[in-house]
């Protein structure tokens, strides 16, 4: 499998570390236990398109949101996380 | 008659007559010419039987001349490079080559478990699940012995290969697969059109059946058409050509595996280079132009030495001038199959008979015999005599009822082709029949991959030409290539008709699958017993899964099948396809990745001193660590750990701790992203100060901890523990970039960059006078405990300075460049002389952490909490943490959990072990009354006892109390008196001292 890192460019999947699921958010503070439970532990496991986070640890150390099929390992887009990449100026 | 060449043709053949070599086959002396396999060679030696069968032991000789061999596999090389399994048709002849045959003893000729023939009406299919089964026990300690003596294939060297193998990376636009017509009809097409092309071919030699058969393309000999399209190829710089080289896989986004026999038909490989090479491809596209596979007519004696598929008779003619037999027949179902009567009536051998099992022969084919003056026998093979010194006389059922016998030593059989479908098959495709050439052809193929040619099912070469050009074409053209593709080659067409026949029922054993010895009458017995899915029928009966995957066996067992449970072939379907499609090493797998270079070593700073010292190293993960520094006159690792406690306890010493992973935290909001990855504040922490810290995973387990520094407003220096460094990191980048993106903070690992060392013991300070610029105040109140900052060393260097302690002594943590690693240790032992300076080891550092309660590893096991490890207080309630709701659940709460408390065995001499489990004194251990265990151990020289610590339920409130170690592991039980983790100055007067 190969993943195009938007800082990269298109890697060797053993750059890369899986994590899983892309789409529980993590809750705010106040959000309580049942919440925080299902952030924790619940996660869609999809036959199909899944969003996954993904780690190029043996590049840029982005973390990516990869739109990946899980029966065909096609992955239709790739896209790094909102914190990815350089500082931000000011601030 | 053996090792003169009886059996070589006068003339032809791309054989080298100009280089003769020698080689020996189970001892004996022959002769063979360069460009010879093992198997022409032999051949031409008049050697046929080659082998012993895996279960019956029945004599078996050369079937084909390429890599789907199901019979003449030997043990090729001796000694450490002994290989097993080899296929005696793709070996390539190197002077000096050693083989022997397999499964057979004593001799091949006199084999001792041939009398396994005489029982072969038990030996059927699930025989071993059938008769084994009582009693149990004896499975292990008689059958199961007995059976692998009897049954198998070669034997492996059981030593270490002593040649290296190399893994490599290519990219290109378009990677083809073989280098028949259609192969490199594509390549010329590609290459011309400006693509970077890959051509691989499993043969030493490109060319593909043209080798064999020839043939005429655009209006040239094809050997002549060969050599200019090659040159043509090898002129381009774009193009690589590898030969010896198989493509066995694909992987997804266009990744293909391919095994580079670089030195195996060299006795051994030259120095410095590898004997085999594993490839990964990155290709935009993929022609497979891998061809056909001939496949066998299934009848009775079908494996007897000289029965050998037609193709492979001419290949052994035509290419290597090797008369396989002198008087053939031949049996084929088909028009192709003929060409093998043209090519041994133009070699000058004679023909015995030609058995067609179709109803009509073309009237060329009738001129072709009664010119050849032979007969064309309707009808089909029913049995062939002939044993260990192959084929005799074939007995033939006729159409319409008679029978007729042939005199023939060769029996060349054709029951048409099956496309080599295997590669793109490989993502789970299943290919689709076609009744024309009654064969499976690809139906579709993974993204990417298109075939071409005789593996498509275009048998003709005219039209395989095509389909190749045409692929090559376009591949070049979705590679965005666009130069011009020029003209295409050329040639005719010949016609190809076919009567599928599959299988001549008779009265002996008629072998479907040759290598794993399944017979026809298996496979009908399969489905008797209800195991009609493929699936099913695969495993019961082993069809196809011997080292040749059914290259030759798959498809009949299929139509067998097929015709015994009155359903169509397409109906039966097709097991799963997976790769490789030929055998590779796992050497090749492993490439350098072995013995002590299997992963990386990492080296600490000082590391070459240490060795110097003559250090005890220990791998942690891929560090090397001195464990102890051994001194001569110590008589074991103890008494060495225990002089460099008491040095340092009494005096100083230093340790290189470097391993801790160390990361730099930059930006205005580094403390507020600190304080969400800790469970204790760091935004509070002063400039110049250091604090210990503990992070959790998001459920709330305790995940790491260490020391962080704050350098600067906006700069915090953090350390992990050795073990987590890596994921640590990426932990806390998933925190910075996923979690809290509103955050502007910056991570930049620098473990590599920083090489720190321990300095710790009463006499630290007096040391650190001695390579510190004196202008630096070092007193407690210039530097306090847990004081952090930059200092200027002698001579200018700048170094960080952390005031904090493991060991529980006064202690310094010091940091410098990594290039100036060993330089600190040499100066260390330099400055420390006066002071009876002691380079101490992990051992050492940990019976010290142990002597003060700090947990570690053992204790921090992904299954505590803050509050078992004694830290809850650390935990903050003023904000939001990472694991902070999850750490309050109930179960993660509760008063009855095992926290850590300090053990130490009530008898002072005895010798406390880790993984005792303590249970309450006076009761009878077992799983009800377990309640916890001992996590860390050392010999503690200061309260001269072993002592431990353990997680133990309710610990804490249980100090003092006595109950017992239960050790069943090592048989020993005995008391231990829970006490506080902190065994050395619990009050913490001499780290700030």
């Amino acid at each position: 499998m190969r993943i195009t890192c938007p800082f990269c460019g298109e890697r060797e999947l053993g750059e890369f570390t899986y994590l899983g699921d892309a789409k529980p958010q993590r809750p705010a503070a106040d959000a309580g236990e049942d919440a925080v439970y299902d952030y924790v532990y619940l996660r869609d496991n999809i036959a199909g398109v899944m969003s996954e986070h993904w780690y190029h640890g043996g590049g840029c150390r982005a973390w990516l949101k990869v739109t990946r099929n899980t029966l065909t390992h096609e992955i239709s887009a790739v896209e790094a996380a909102a914190g990815a990449g350089a500082a931000k100026v000011g601030a | 008659m053996a090792g003169d060449q009886a059996n070589r043709l006068t003339s032809g053949g791309l054989i080298d007559r100009s280089t003769a070599l020698s080689f020996r086959f189970d001892g004996k002396n022959f002769l063979g010419f360069k460009g010879d396999t093992l198997a022409s060679a032999l051949v031409a030696n008049g050697v046929r039987l080659v082998g012993r069968s895996f279960k019956y032991h029945r004599p078996r000789g050369i079937l084909t001349a390429g890599s789907e061999e199901p019979n003449a596999l030997v043990e090729l090389r001796s000694g450490a490079r002994r290989e097993p399994n080899t296929k005696a048709t793709t070996a390539e002849l190197y002077e000096g080559l050693e083989a022997a045959s397999q499964n057979r003893w004593p001799s091949l000729n006199f084999d001792v478990m041939s009398v396994n023939q005489l029982f072969a009406p038990i030996f059927v299919a699930g025989f071993y699940y059938k008769t084994f089964m009582w009693p149990a026990k004896f499975w292990e300690a008689i059958y199961e012995p007995a059976i692998r003596r009897a049954a198998g294939l070669g034997r492996a060297s059981g030593v270490s290969d002593p040649d290296h193998y190399d893994k490599a990376w290519a990219h290109c636009d378009v990677v083809i697969a073989g280098s028949g017509p259609a192969g490199l009809a594509a390549a010329l097409a590609a290459a011309r059109s400006g693509a970077r092309v890959i051509l691989c071919e499993e043969d030493f030699v490109l060319g593909g059946r043209l080798l064999a058969d020839g043939g005429t393309i655009d209006g040239l000999p094809a050997a002549e058409w060969v050599a200019r399209a090659v040159a043509e190829l090898e002129a381009m710089p774009d193009v690589r050509i590898m030969t010896r080289t198989s493509l066995f896989g694909v992987y997804d986004g266009g990744t293909y595996g391919a095994i580079e026999r670089v030195n195996d038909h060299l006795p051994v490989p030259p120095e410095h280079q590898v004997r085999q090479r594993l490839w990964r491809i990155v290709a935009k596209r993929c022609v497979v132009a891998a061809g056909a596979i001939e496949r066998p007519i299934v009848f009775a004696g079908n494996d007897t030495p000289g029965v050998m598929m037609a193709s492979a008779m001419r290949s052994y003619i035509n290419r290597y001038a090797a008369a396989p037999a002198r008087r053939i027949a031949l049996f084929t179902n088909n028009e192709d199959g003929w060409r093998t009567a043209d090519t041994a009536i133009a070699a000058g051998l004679q023909v015995a008979a030609v058995i067609d099992a179709r109803a009509d022969v073309s009237p060329a084919h009738r001129s072709l015999a009664s010119k050849g003056g032979f007969p064309v026998l309707h009808g089909s093979v029913s049995a062939v005599e002939g044993g260990k010194g192959g084929v005799r006389k074939i007995s033939v059922s006729l159409t319409g009822g008679a029978r007729a016998e042939v005199e023939a030593d060769g029996l060349a059989v054709s029951g048409g082709w099956n496309p080599a479908v295997g590669l793109t098959s490989y993502h789970r495709g299943r290919p689709k029949w076609r009744d024309d050439i009654a064969a499976f052809v690809p139906d579709g193929a993974p993204p990417g991959m298109v075939a071409a040619g005789a593996a498509n099912g275009a048998f003709g070469l005219g039209a395989c030409l095509r389909e190749g050009f045409e692929a090559g074409a376009a591949a070049a053209r979705d590679a965005g290539r666009s130069g011009n593709i020029g003209s295409m080659p050329v040639a005719d067409d010949a016609a190809f008709s076919l009567t599928p026949l599959w299988h001549v029922a008779g009265k002996c054993k008629a072998f479907v699958d040759q290598q794993h010895d399944v017979t026809a009458s298996d496979v009908e017995l399969a489905q008797r017993e209800g195991f009609q899915s493929v699936e099913h029928l695969k495993r019961y009966t082993t069809l196809g899964m011997a080292t040749d995957q059914g290259k030759t066996s798959n498809v009949a067992g299929l139509a067998i099948m097929a015709a015994v449970s009155g359903k169509s072939i397409p109906e039966t379907g097709t097991t799963i396809y997976r790769p490789p499609y030929v055998p590779v090493a796992i050497g090749a797998f492993a490439g350098h990745h072995r013995d002590e270079n299997f992963h990386a070593t990492r080296l600490t700073p000082s590391h070459h001193w240490a060795a110097e010292q003559g250090a005890i190293f220990v791998d942690t993960g891929l560090w090397k660590r001195a464990q102890w520094y051994p001194r001569p006159g110590e008589k074991d690792w103890l008494e060495s750990v225990t002089r460099e406690v008491k040095a340092v306890r009494g005096g100083v010493g230093f340790c290189d701790v470097s391993t801790l992973g160390k990361i730099d935290v930059h930006g205005p909001d580094a403390g507020a992203f600190l304080d969400r990855v800790y469970i204790n504040a760091f935004s509070s922490l002063a400039v110049g100060k250091a604090r210990y810290g503990l992070m959790l995973r998001e459920d709330g387990i305790v995940y790491d901890d260490g020391t962080t520094s704050r350098l600067a407003e906006d700069h915090y220096f953090l350390t992990t523990t050795t073990a987590k460094a890596g994921l640590v990191m990426q932990h806390l980048e998933f925190c910075r970039q996923v979690l809290f993106p509103e955050l502007d903070v910056q991570l930049t690992s620098v473990s590599d960059q920083w090489a720190q060392f321990s300095i710790a013991g009463p006499k630290t300070r007096d040391l650190l006078k001695e390579i510190i610029d004196p202008a630096e105040d070092l007193s407690n109140d210039g530097f306090p405990f847990m004081g952090a900052r930059e200092v200027k060393l002698r001579g200018g260097l700048k170094a960080r300075l952390f005031r904090i302690s493991f060991s529980g002594e006064m202690a310094f943590e010091i940091s410098v460049p990594a290039r100036y690693g060993e330089a600190m240790a040499r100066n260390l032992m330099i400055a420390g002389k006066p002071f009876g300076v002691t380079p101490y080891g992990t051992e050492a550092l940990g019976v010290m952490r142990i002597e003060k309660g700090h947990v570690a590893g053992p204790e921090l096991n992904g299954t505590t909490t803050a509050g078992d490890l004694g830290l809850g207080k650390m935990m903050s309630t003023k904000k939001d943490f990472v694991g902070r709701v999850m750490a309050g659940r109930e179960a993660l709460t509760a008063p009855s959990r095992q926290v850590v408390v300090g053990i130490k065995p009530t008898d002072k001499a005895r010798r406390l072990r880790s993984g005792a489990h303590i249970i309450p004194k006076d009761e009878t251990p077992g799983p009800e009354n377990d309640q916890g265990y001992v996590t860390s151990v050392c010999f503690s020289p200061v309260l001269d006892q072993w002592i431990g610590l353990g997680l133990v339920e309710r610990g804490r409130e249980r100090i003092g109390e006595i109950v017992l170690a239960h050790d069943p592991l090592r048989g020993e039980d005995y008391d231990v008196e829970l006490c506080n983790p902190v065994f050395y100055d619990p009050d913490g007067g001499r780290q700030r001292g």
